[in-house]
């Protein structure tokens, strides 16, 4: 019997009209989409004409006039353009950021791992942290923070001052600014090298553990190499390190560096907020491992505190590290909020100050959303590669 | 398919750019039957509701007068309370017809906004509110304090321009609303507030214990108020700027709410012209002939709203300063109505 096939010729022509077809309807697609994009942004830009608003950037160049009140960098109201303090805006927002991510994710970790703790008083603790933080609108934490920060701090006839020097008030937290000296290179020098040296430890102690099967401790001989090195050269080449002294004035303290309350009252709502949800995703990656794999770890000898750190943790991370992305992403645009108290960030310096003083708000909230874009795609891009990285895959 | 079409037919229609008829502001507001006024919302004295929620203030009367000229009804006017940042935008998109807001006039607001400023209600200048226990007694003393300010304002860039050329250090921090910048002075974060100063008596009456806070003597700038519009539409800055040109005109002559039937009636050549008697100036400006007469009735003159609002009649007694006529001394000056 010939073994006939007539399908295949058929179902090929089929495919390729198929294919075509579909390509036809995404170029079409495609066209519409340019076009509505072309016609919004041809009519914005008519009615701001026809309406004499000015547009462009030119403004960016103009002397922007308004003071703020925390700059990373140097800034001033008299000299400074509006692309300085959208700089300056910038530069607050990641600090705060910065800060919050850091502070949440320890804070979450502890209290995810706290949940699921045996101790009674411990898991119930955490178990109401997370249902209370979470179901309250971080607004209105925020000011909470912020008037409990306030409220708390004396004013500053009646500033607290703290050993080393610092003063703390209700204008802020004032530190000693640290003048560097002459041998601040030397115990600098020393100080690097001991991080090397500590690298050189911890490899050199990797390799013999996987050697002999013997674990070497490390943890006391890093902390000797950090901090003897510096002391080392300090002592042989003289203190690199003077401070400021703080001067209580009319009124304020001058002659230190400054941390607001206000920076202090985000940093602290954001952190404790987010922790929140991070416990939960913490709580979900922990509990998704396998309850096989503790049971064989239990088997081996291992302490739950070993259980936990070395078996469970990494095989928890790869379903932790998505959703932990997403809670970095929302404390970064949460920071914005920092235009109810007063905090100068990205968004109430460039998105409300320069917005207002120059008019132009298609140009400005443009440049404000799309540098908040590109924060949050460079942060989850990071993340994606440490995901990748803890992703454990299955040969 | 039939998708696709729609959405093509969708994108055209898109760029047809419809054109926001902004020459028609009068004929917008006659249609719609109410005018949409961009009000403070919560400044005592100049717009502010009230416990009961009626909107009262200078500003809220002058838009109020605006509406009588319009409709013979100071009622029919909708209040849009706006906060520094957003009041411009709010106006140059259409989504009120006048903002009435205590908006100082400058160069660049005249020009790079699209807007326009009809006629100055009131001459104004920033000054500072501190409290009495620092022992403060003029501004020059203020270096290197904490001052609170809202942002998006010329106060903001005035504070740093009279610091920076008395060689002051200034530590400002700048808060979106007035009543929050308010709070944190009362708080005790900053050592002064500052605004314009008819707001200062204003706003250190809502403070829980205005004896604490005193006003310096010094007032640093020129901030000359007026109402906005926008900047395509003479006509409707001819109505706004002569309902002020009315007032001030009439309180010039002597006519006030109580009086004004009777002067109706007088033969008085100027009051004639005011109150419609003579001439068809109301119908020039596209309202009836009896613009001012209606304003008069149900607003009063220049001097009464001022006096109300701002005046001996309300808690605030500010003195008439520089916004008396110029017959008594003041600044407040009107073209004849002829």
């Amino acid at each position: 019997m010939p073994i006939e096939s007539p399908t295949p010729p058929q179902k090929h022509v089929r495919h390729r009209g198929l294919r075509f077809g579909l390509l036809a309807v995404q170029t079409v697609l495609f066209v519409v989409i340019c076009v509505l994009i072309y016609g919004v942004a041809l009519n914005v830009a008519q009615n701001l004409l026809r309406a004499h608003i000015a547009s462009g950037f030119g403004f960016w160049n103009n002397t922007a006039g308004f003071d703020i009140s925390q700059t990373l960098i140097v800034y001033s109201a008299s000299t400074s353009t509006f692309g300085r303090a959208f700089w300056v805006g910038l530069l607050n927002t990641l600090l705060v950021a910065g800060l919050g991510i850091v502070f949440a994710t320890v804070i979450g970790f502890l209290i995810g791992l706290g949940r699921l703790s045996r101790n009674w008083l411990v898991a119930r603790l955490s178990t109401g942290y997370v249902e209370v933080i979470r179901n309250v609108p971080l607004l209105l934490q925020l000011l909470f923070w912020y008037n409990a920060v306030l409220k708390t701090l004396p004013d500053l006839r009646g500033s607290l001052r703290l050993p080393g020097g610092a003063i703390l008030n209700n204008r802020g937290l004032f530190l000693p600014r640290p003048e560097f000296g002459t041998p601040f290179a030397a115990a600098l020098i020393a100080f690097l090298a001991a991080v090397a040296a500590t690298i050189v430890l911890r490899l050199w102690a990797r390799q013999r553990f996987e050697l002999t099967g013997k674990p070497v401790h490390v943890a006391s001989p890093t902390l000797c190499l950090l901090i003897g090195f510096p002391l080392i050269a300090v002592a042989v080449t003289g203190v690199p390190l003077r401070f400021s002294e703080l001067h209580l004035s009319r009124f304020n303290v001058s002659g230190g560096v400054d941390i607001l309350p206000e920076f202090a009252a985000l940093v602290l709502a954001l952190s404790i907020y987010t922790a929140a949800f991070i416990a939960e995703v913490v709580r979900a990656g922990v509990l998704a491992v396998e309850r096989g794999q503790v049971e064989a770890a239990q088997s081996l000898g291992l302490r739950p505190s070993a259980t936990l750190r070395l078996v469970v943790v990494p095989q928890a991370m790869q379903v932790i590290v998505p959703p932990l992305t997403s809670q970095y992403l929302n404390l970064l645009k949460n920071s914005s909020l920092a235009v109810a108290i007063g905090y100068p960030d990205l968004v109430q310096v460039f998105a409300g100050s320069v917005l207002n003083i120059t008019g132009q708000a298609v140009e400005v909230i443009a440049v404000t959303m799309a540098v908040y874009l590109a924060i949050s795609l460079f942060t989850s891009l990071l993340m994606n590669l440490y995901a990748r990285s803890v992703m454990i895959v299955d040969h | 398919m039939k998708c696709l079409a729609t959405a093509i037919a969708f994108a055209g229609l898109l760029l047809v750019t419809t054109q926001a008829s902004s020459a028609q502001t009068l004929a917008a507001v006659k249609e719609r039957g109410q005018l949409i006024c961009g009000a403070n919302g919560t400044l005592a004295g100049f717009g502010i509701p009230d416990p009961q929620g009626n909107w009262t203030g200078f500003d809220v009367d002058f838009c109020r007068a605006i509406a009588a000229a319009i409709f013979n009804d100071p009622g029919k006017v909708k209040f849009v309370p706006l906060t520094a940042k957003d009041r411009f935008t709010a106006l140059q998109s259409g989504e009120v017809d006048v903002l009435s807001r205590n908006t100082t006039w400058t160069l660049s607001r005249d020009t790079s906004l699209g807007l326009d400023f009809p006629a100055v209600t009131f001459y104004d200048g920033q000054g500072f509110m501190v409290h009495k226990a620092l022992k403060v007694n003029s501004a020059l003393e203020l270096d290197d304090a904490t001052i609170c300010v809202q942002q998006g304002t010329t106060t903001e860039l005035n504070l740093a321009d009279y610091f920076r050329s008395h060689r002051m250090s200034l530590k400002s921090v700048t808060f979106a609303t007035g009543d929050e910048a308010l709070k944190a002075y009362e708080s005790g974060r900053c050592d002064s507030y500052t605004t314009d100063a008819s707001g200062l008596y204003g706003e250190r009456l809502q403070l829980a214990d205005p004896g604490q806070s005193i006003v310096l003597p010094e007032i640093i700038s020129k901030e000359p108020l007026s109402p906005v519009v926008r900047q395509d539409d003479n006509q409707w800055t001819d109505i706004v700027r002569w309902t002020h040109f009315a007032m001030v005109d009439a309180e010039e002559l002597g006519v006030n709410k109580g009086n004004v039937d009777e002067k109706r009636k007088s033969d008085d050549p100027e009051a004639k012209r005011l109150l419609g008697g003579e001439g068809q100036y109301g119908e020039a400006l596209g309202l009836s002939n009896e613009w001012a007469y209606r304003i008069l009735k149900h607003v009063g003159n220049y001097g009464e709203s001022f006096e109300r609002n701002l005046g001996q009649g309300s808690p605030l007694k500010i003195a008439r300063g520089l916004n008396a006529l110029w017959t008594k001394g003041g600044l407040q000056y009107a073209p004849p109505i002829r």
